[in-house]
């Protein structure tokens, strides 16, 4: 039986709200960049933009059963993938995240493998039969899960890595976990954190400096903690109302570090206040609970746990960016999606909602 | 097709909606944060926004101006710029370095120990490579300033002394605030400023310096200026106008060239410094640009000590120009008959030793020991007046003691007196050394400006004047100690004779036509004979001369000191020089440009008869007889022969 994609039941309202975060990206990268050497950067973005969107339509064209079927296959190419990276990769900003593709675009590993990841736990949830998940099952999909988790940490890139977490966590919620195993796994998470507390003298140094300037950060005024405190201000300082388009002096003259990247929130803030904020955050929950009713609607498991594999990995980079731009959760170099600037952020923004599109077009099809 | 249940409809409803209100409460939280900055905290955020990106920049006032007596300028300022080298971004500098090097013709040397000398300092405050830029410099770092991102000018107030050397030790210096003085400033001061350091400099610091004005301007993230906000313009320095005459100046200079001493011209009703020679000296405009460290240890180092303004700060023997205080003191005590004389067969014995004196002077008098400057006659007075109403008449006519001049810096000199000598020493007064204080040996240390003003005092019936520089100084402030006419009329008359009468002991060219130039030699030992002897090497006298016209109640007064002269007499040119220049002035006519020095014009007759007699008399005080001018035979220490029995 072969499940034929409805052009119609392609989720416009999805694409309107993508489209208006995406504008709000590109204008605030305009008014992050436009004065300085590097200017034309929302152009670019753009770029990306329509490649990510070129991206959407293909992957929303292949059947996601198709795509779960190959899922231990494409778990296999992912973590070759990983590997290749951590002995091949090239160095760039620290990380080995890249592998150089043909020269051209540096595809980062890393990204590809959130969506593999989202495919593969999709398949193993959509498997298990049982209403609630047995400690077998809760150790599967752990290991599947934290092996391209310690890869990606070896790179090192500790943001990327977390992200994985959140697509097995939604997945068991949804899956069903019962309460002793939830009770243990508290238990476990209680006792692990003064572990990894002692065990953090293992962390790379800019990470143990991360997590020293999240708890102290007045610390250090010029170091990493100054990268926060530079951001509270150009938020603090916006206001009610914002300082106007272009005119957040934080912004403007360079105190917020990457303005244009991972800290474009406090950018945004500083010139469009918190009724600019609002906007903002009200369209993601919009996109959110648009994911979520796709995910309500559709047709089999396999499909609503891919959609929400892509929910929790996009909540979870707002939640986490957002939170670090207020000081409430360290620097850990997440891009805000859609927002940020950055070409593998965004592809892979439009590759996970071209599962969300391939999902649903499929709803109503036999 | 899969093993896989497809067509699982067990979709959790349930979860997925809570999974909704989460979120819903996830964004509701956030929002709670932003709240608290953007609306609860908002007014600190934006302070610490305006702080960040607004720096203010001082405006260095310029210093003021001095002027001298009649307004021509003698120290200016003028604006400069200083080439900065930022170094915030370590690859940068060190990519540019080598365009750096040839554009502004620094070498790679010069550059790389100027920064490893900023290492300790915050990577955002720059480095000056180049502290006086060219025009060419200038045009460099403008026409580069895209291109070479790393430079950037500063505007800065240079101190400019025109003349050099001229007046330096009097002027003084400028330099960078010292920690010292940064502390007591209450924060006026920021490390880096520009104070006056010595001479005029520091004595008037306050008023010269100005009040820097401040440039408000916005930066960058790296400090980068963006616009500027607004400006508080400086207020300049006060000028200030000194008593010193350029032209008398001038003349004193020239005839100082080369050697080592000081020249002191006084206004002598009023106390106004008309011209303040010390050589050897220093040129302040090294200062004005950051000294290089080897030649400020140098100027410290140097034998020959530079930066003392040897003015107020040179204390020495005065040698017989004391014999003025001498005869006050003989006839105002009147312990002393002023008809007493003595005869002078060349030496005297006091105490079972011999004190020598340069020519045997025969029957000798009051007006003939000045005139002939007899040491002998001097040696008998002192004796009979004792080191007690020497060193009160010394005290009273402001030796010893500061003159209150406005330099800092100021000696006291000495005179010697039992107490003292209790105190120092331990011992009791040795009547010897009476004998030798009377020709102005032994303990007694004078400045030349006191030397100026003692001779003031006595000729003008005791009117002991303050010493100043600066011309607003109206009120002269004058210490009276009365002399009775007839002494003033007694020692002025001896002083007339010094320059005027055919066996005084100038020569016959210190004479000037129709002027009552009159004045004192003096030629002091700075050795014991002793240690000379043990030395085996022979250091030339220091002479003295001090000035003055007319004869009685002087307009000025002008003391001159040579460093080995040798004898006093070759001193007193200078002195003639200066006061026929003040003369000339006053007169109207135009003074040619002083060619006769000190150096070119002869000793007397007398001088160079002595000094052909001066083997005869053997022993080990033979060479007590190489002088002239009121020399004196004796020690100049308490330790050396003086105590010999």
């Amino acid at each position: 039986m072969k499940n034929r994609a409805r052009l119609q039941d392609f989720d416009w309202v999805l694409l309107a709200l993508v489209g208006a975060i995406s504008l709000v990206g590109l204008l605030e990268i305009y008014s992050c960049t436009h004065a300085g050497s590097l200017a034309g950067m929302q152009w670019k973005q753009l770029m990306w933009i329509g490649i990510g969107m070129a991206g959407m339509c293909l992957i929303a064209m292949i059947d996601y059963h198709t795509l779960l079927d190959q899922a231990p296959a494409l778990y296999i190419v992912g973590i070759a993938g990983l590997l290749v990276v951590l002995v091949l990769g090239f160095s760039r900003l620290g990380a080995k995240r890249w592998i150089s593709l043909g020269g051209v675009v540096n595809l980062q590993v890393s990204e590809i493998m959130k969506l593999i990841i989202i495919i593969v736990l999709a398949r193993y949830f959509t498997d298990v039969r049982s209403e609630r998940l047995t400690l077998t099952d809760l150790a599967k999909v752990g290991a599947l899960t934290l092996v391209p988790v310690g890869l990606i940490l070896k790179q090192p890139d500790l943001g990327t890595a977390m992200v994985l977490v959140p697509v097995a966590l939604v997945g068991i919620f949804l899956a069903g976990v019962q309460w002793k195993h939830m009770a243990i796994g508290v238990v476990v998470i209680a006792l692990l954190v003064p572990i990894a507390w002692n065990m953090r003298h293992h962390l790379k140094p800019y990470q143990q400096q991360r997590i020293q300037t999240f708890l102290h950060p007045e610390d250090n005024p010029r170091g990493a903690g100054y990268q926060i405190l530079q951001s509270e201000i150009a938020v603090g300082s916006g206001g009610f109302w914002g300082k106007g388009f272009g005119k957040g002096s934080q912004n403007q003259l360079g105190f917020v570090p990457v303005r244009y990247s991972d800290f474009i929130l406090a950018a945004l803030a500083e010139e469009q206040g918190f009724i600019g904020v609002c906007f903002v955050l009200l369209l993601y929950l919009g996109l959110i609970l648009r994911l979520v009713d796709n995910a309500q609607k559709a047709k089999d498991r396999a499909g609503m746990y891919i959609v929400m594999g892509v929910t929790a990995v996009l909540g979870f980079q707002v939640l986490v960016n957002t939170a670090m731009v207020i000081g409430y959760m360290p620097v850990t170099g997440i891009p805000l999606p859609l927002i940020s600037y950055g070409g593998s952020s965004i592809a892979f923004v439009f590759l996970a909602l071209g599962l969300v599109m391939n999902v649903r077009m499929r709803r109503f099809v036999n | 097709m899969s093993s896989w249940n497809v067509n699982d409809q067990r979709v959790p409803q349930g979860r997925l909606t809570l999974f909704s209100y989460l979120s819903v409460a996830f964004v509701i939280l956030l929002l709670v944060g932003f709240w608290k900055l953007q609306v609860v905290q908002s007014g600190h955020y934006s302070d610490l926004a305006e702080k960040n990106g607004i720096r203010s920049i001082p405006i260095i006032a310029p210093r003021g101006a001095m002027l001298d007596r009649e307004g021509r300028v003698l120290v200016d300022s003028y604006p400069s710029f200083s080439i900065l080298l930022l170094r915030d971004n370590r690859k940068l500098v060190q990519k540019y370095l080598p365009e750096i090097e040839s554009g502004l013709g620094i070498s790679a040397e010069d550059l790389n120990s100027q920064l490893e000398a900023a290492k300790t300092e915050p990577r955002f405050m720059p480095v000056i490579i180049k502290p006086e830029a060219s025009e060419a410099d200038l045009a460099f770092v403008e026409s580069h300033r895209s291109d070479i991102p790393v430079l950037d000018l500063m505007m800065v107030q240079r101190r400019h002394y025109p003349y050099g050397e001229m007046l330096a030790s009097a002027i003084g210096y400028v330099g960078e605030v010292s920690a010292q003085e940064l502390e007591q400033s209450d924060g006026r001061y920021a490390p880096g400023d520009i104070v006056g350091k010595a001479g005029l400099e520091k004595e008037y610091n306050g008023q010269l310096e100005g009040t820097d004005g401040m440039r408000r301007v916005v930066v960058n993230s790296v400090g980068k200026v963006m616009r500027t906000l607004d400006n508080v313009q400086p207020i300049p320095g006060k000028p200030i106008q000194l008593t010193i005459d350029y032209d008398l100046q001038k003349v004193a200079e020239q005839d100082m060239e080369g050697k080592e001493g000081a020249v002191v011209a006084m206004d002598a009703h009023t106390g106004a410094i008309l011209a303040m020679v010390s050589r050897p000296t220093f040129n302040p405009n090294d200062f004005a640009v950051r000294i290089p460290p080897r030649e400020w240890k140098q100027l410290n180092t140097d034998p020959e000590t530079p930066l003392l303004n040897r003015a107020i700060q040179a204390q020495l023997a005065p040698g017989s120009v004391f014999k003025i205080v001498m005869a006050t003191a003989m006839l105002e005590s009147k312990a002393i008959p002023p008809t007493y004389t003595v005869y002078c067969p060349g030496q005297a014995t006091f105490y079972g030793r011999v004190f020598h004196c340069d020519h045997a002077h025969g029957e000798v008098d009051l007006h003939k020991a000045i005139v002939a400057s007899c040491d002998v006659y001097f040696y008998h007075v002192g004796q009979m007046l004792g080191i007690d109403r020497i060193s009160y008449f010394a005290n009273a006519l402001g030796l010893g003691h500061l003159t209150g001049i406005d330099l800092p810096g100021e000696e006291p000199g000495l005179i010697p007196s039992e107490q003292w000598v209790e105190r120092v020493y331990h011992h009791k007064w040795y009547p010897g050394s009476t004998i030798s204080v009377s020709i102005g040996q032994g303990s007694v240390m004078v400045t030349p400006i006191q030397l100026a003003r003692m001779i003031t005092a006595v000729a003008s019936g005791g009117n002991l004047v303050q010493p100043h520089l600066l011309k607003d100084d109206t009120d002269v402030k004058i210490t009276r100690f009365p002399i009775s006419q007839n002494t003033v009329d007694q020692v002025t008359q001896g002083m007339w004779g010094v320059v005027n009468e055919p066996d005084g002991t100038t020569s016959e060219l210190v004479k000037l036509k129709d002027i009552d130039f009159c004045g004192k030699t003096g030629t002091a030992q700075t050795m014991s004979y002793d240690l000379e002897h043990r030395l085996g090497k022979h250091i030339k006298e220091n002479g003295w001369f001090v000035g003055y016209e007319p004869r009685e109640n002087p307009d000025i007064v002008v003391a001159a000191l040579v460093q080995g002269a040798g004898w006093g007499s070759f001193v007193a040119p200078i002195v003639r020089d200066v006061v026929k220049a003040y003369y000339d002035k006053k007169n109207g006519v135009i003074s040619p440009p002083a060619t006769s020095t000190a150096e070119n014009s002869a000793p007397s007759g007398v001088s160079h008869s002595l000094v052909a007699a001066a083997g005869a008399p053997g022993a080990s005080a033979s060479a007590a007889l190489r002088s002239t001018g009121g020399r004196a035979g004796v020690v100049n220490a308490e330790a050396a022969g003086a105590q010999r029995p």
